[in-house]
């Protein structure tokens, strides 16, 4: 092993050495040059919609603070404080101009205008008397993550002041991740989340997410029991019975990718998704034929399944839902789960859309609780010293990647893949070497 | 001065609404899940709210989500339950198969509403799994169950489970609690 372990990947003859997910030293090099480096989910606008109102989340192993101003400014703050490390807040979310550290009483404003910048020490205890007045306060403040942004409702930040713009950083996986955070009837970020976070350990490598949901049809006898039983809206079997067909589509050199559609003008029926509720289902049928009728032939796209390197993870369509994987330790993975609606949905679609996700997703999920067994089984038996000797298989499709037309720096490679795994190792390859920007896309040809 | 009436009565209601609850435990222990089923009012719903870490004054308003509205642990009926023992009896349902080995204790159970059909009860869970060689999971809370008089016996129409963890400690939730 090298001493930045990209070596561990090796994308031309297909593999990934069982280091790479179960090792300390990977996990922890992984802390500073991906989850100190890379754009990552925090939150939606919607869990923080007034002024002072936080919603504490995570960066890597972190507890970040995700903080909106007086002024309505969003702000991500390292929840520690800068005198002895205590977690200035142990609240998942709430309303606050102020954090005060329950340990020494040190106080940190959450508003720049205030303060002069967010995250600002503004109170210490024996401030005149024991520090003598001397102590430089403006030092002091809580760390913050230099690169905010909001994307249409979804919040992303980033600790490296070098990073990539948010959008260079997609590419034209913003397309697929438009598709998620859009309304039903195309209306740009007209999404909130439904009140409620979903948090729970797993005891696997945080990479068996995103490989997960990057775009990998192949693991379908996980779900075969799911489909048997068909707990989809649509009555019939399977959970995807009434899709178009859905191709791999990636990002080389980006580590994006996803399940779904290329770009297509071509006229779509709507596939009665819903038919077990007639009415939800015209809500969804009126609202299909607005988004085609206002893109009045422009290209749209359609997506299941998708990951944003690193950790984040998406549904596009019902179950409408976002995934954090955050790392706890090589073996640990603390997932976090958001459910998203349309704003404008009347109740009986909001319902039929929740008791989906929940019937679906998370660790009560029907789907996803067969992979948390596989990712966990697959952890636990990659750690002995014989099982490292073999890496892990990445030759699914290898060589056969072809240009993904009406997409930038994008490749598709059929249905059933590895293509995008090797896509997500490639870009984890980058980050370990310490060298994610500028983009390297001439991956592509790799 | 002997017992009164009423308070003879309320304890043998007590006591039929423990029998119950403890008899439903041990069909789940034994994975008799169709048995279970029979035991379940065609309008049930089960719901487990997500705990949250919150301040004094959110408190007592949003400590749990809302069953019905926001995300939950479990916020189904029927035909989900169904389902989800469906599923248990295909034998690929891969988070239950090698079946784990489950036992419910039950204790404290209290009557905290009484009608001639319906009551309230009251009890506290411990939940322990185990699977596979060292995986064991320990849910432990409390439940508020609602029972109606069904001929000589009683059915499940509503049951709350509140989970005294905000991040769970378990990998999945294939178990009914």
């Amino acid at each position: 092993m090298s001493s930045d372990f990209a070596d561990l990947v090796d994308l031309s003859e297909g593999i990934v050495q069982r280091a790479a997910f179960t090792d300390p030293a990977v996990f922890a090099a992984e802390q500073e040059r991906i989850f100190a480096r890379a754009w990552m989910f925090l939150g939606h606008e919607s869990q923080i919609p007034e002024p002072e109102d936080f919603f504490t989340s995570r960066m890597g192993t972190e507890s970040v603070i995700l903080a909106r101003d007086r002024d309505g400014q969003i702000h991500a703050l390292l929840n520690s404080c800068t005198h002895r490390g205590m977690k200035v807040c142990r609240h998942d979310h709430g309303k606050a101009k102020v954090f005060t550290c329950p340990y020494h009483g040190w106080s940190f404003s959450n508003d720049g205008r205030l303060a002069g910048v967010p995250g600002a020490l503004v109170g210490v205890p024996h401030f005149d008397k024991a520090y003598r007045g001397e102590l430089k306060r403006e030092d002091w403040g809580l760390s913050r993550a230099p690169r905010i942004e909001n994307y249409k409702g979804s919040i992303w930040a980033s600790w490296d002041p070098d990073a990539p713009d948010f959008l260079d950083y997609l590419g034209d996986m913003r397309l697929y991740l438009d598709y998620a955070l859009d309304a039903r009837d195309g209306t740009p970020g007209a999404s909130r989340v439904v009140a409620g976070v979903q948090k729970w350990r797993v005891n696997c490598n945080w990479k068996f997410a995103p490989e997960n949901f990057i775009g990998d049809m192949y693991h379908d006898i996980s779900h075969r029991s799911v489909d048997m039983v068909g707990i989809g809206p649509n009555g019939g079997q399977g959970r995807r019975a009434n899709f178009r067909p859905r191709i791999a589509i990636g990002f080389p050199g980006r580590g994006h990718g996803l399940l779904g559609e290329l770009p297509t003008t071509e006229p779509e029926e709507w596939n009665n998704a819903w038919a077990l509720h007639p009415e939800v289902d015209e809500w969804y049928r009126a609202a299909h034929e607005k988004r085609l009728a206002d893109l009045a032939g422009r290209p749209r796209v359609a997506m299941s399944v998708g990951t944003i390197f690193p950790n984040m993870s998406f549904h596009g369509r019902q179950p409408r839902t976002i995934l954090v994987a955050h790392p706890i330790s090589p073996t640990t993975t603390e997932i976090w789960r958001w459910c998203l609606e349309d704003v404008a949905a009347p109740q009986n679609v909001r319902d039929a859309a929740r008791e989906y996700f929940l019937r679906y997703s998370g660790p009560g999920g029907m789907t996803e609780s067969d992979d948390m067994e596989n990712w966990a089984y697959a952890t636990a038996a990659s750690q002995g010293p014989i099982a490292r000797r073999r890496p892990y298989n990445y030759h699914m499709g290898m060589g056969h990647a072809r240009p993904a037309p009406g997409l930038s720096d994008a490749v598709e490679c059929g249905e059933i893949t590895e293509e995008n795994a090797r896509i997500f190792h490639g870009r984890w390859a980058d980050f370990m070497r310490g060298q994610p920007w500028p983009i390297r896309l001439s991956h592509a040809a790799e | 001065m002997p017992p009164s009436e009423a308070a003879l009565a309320a304890l043998l209601l007590r006591a039929e609404i423990e029998e119950w609850l403890l008899a439903e435990a041990d069909l789940l222990d034994a994975r008799r899940y169709r048995d279970w089923l029979a035991l379940l009012h065609p309008e049930v719903r089960v719901a487990m709210p997500i705990a949250r870490n919150l301040a004094p004054a959110l408190l007592a308003r949003e400590e749990r989500t809302r069953a019905g509205q926001d995300v939950m642990w479990v916020d189904e009926g029927f035909r989900t339950l169904e389902q989800r023992v469906r599923q248990l009896e295909t034998g690929i349902h891969w988070a239950e198969e090698p079946a784990s080995r489950v036992t419910r204790l039950i204790s404290g159970v209290r009557i905290l509403e009484a009608a001639p059909d319906r009551v309230l009860a009251g009890c506290r869970f411990i939940l322990h799994r185990n699977r596979l060689e060292d995986e064991t999971d320990l849910l432990i809370g409390r439940r508020r169950d609602t029972l109606l008089r069904a001929g000589e016996g009683w059915l499940l129409h509503r049951r709350e489970v509140l989970l005294d963890q905000s991040v769970l400690h378990a990998k999945n939730l294939t178990t009914f609690l």
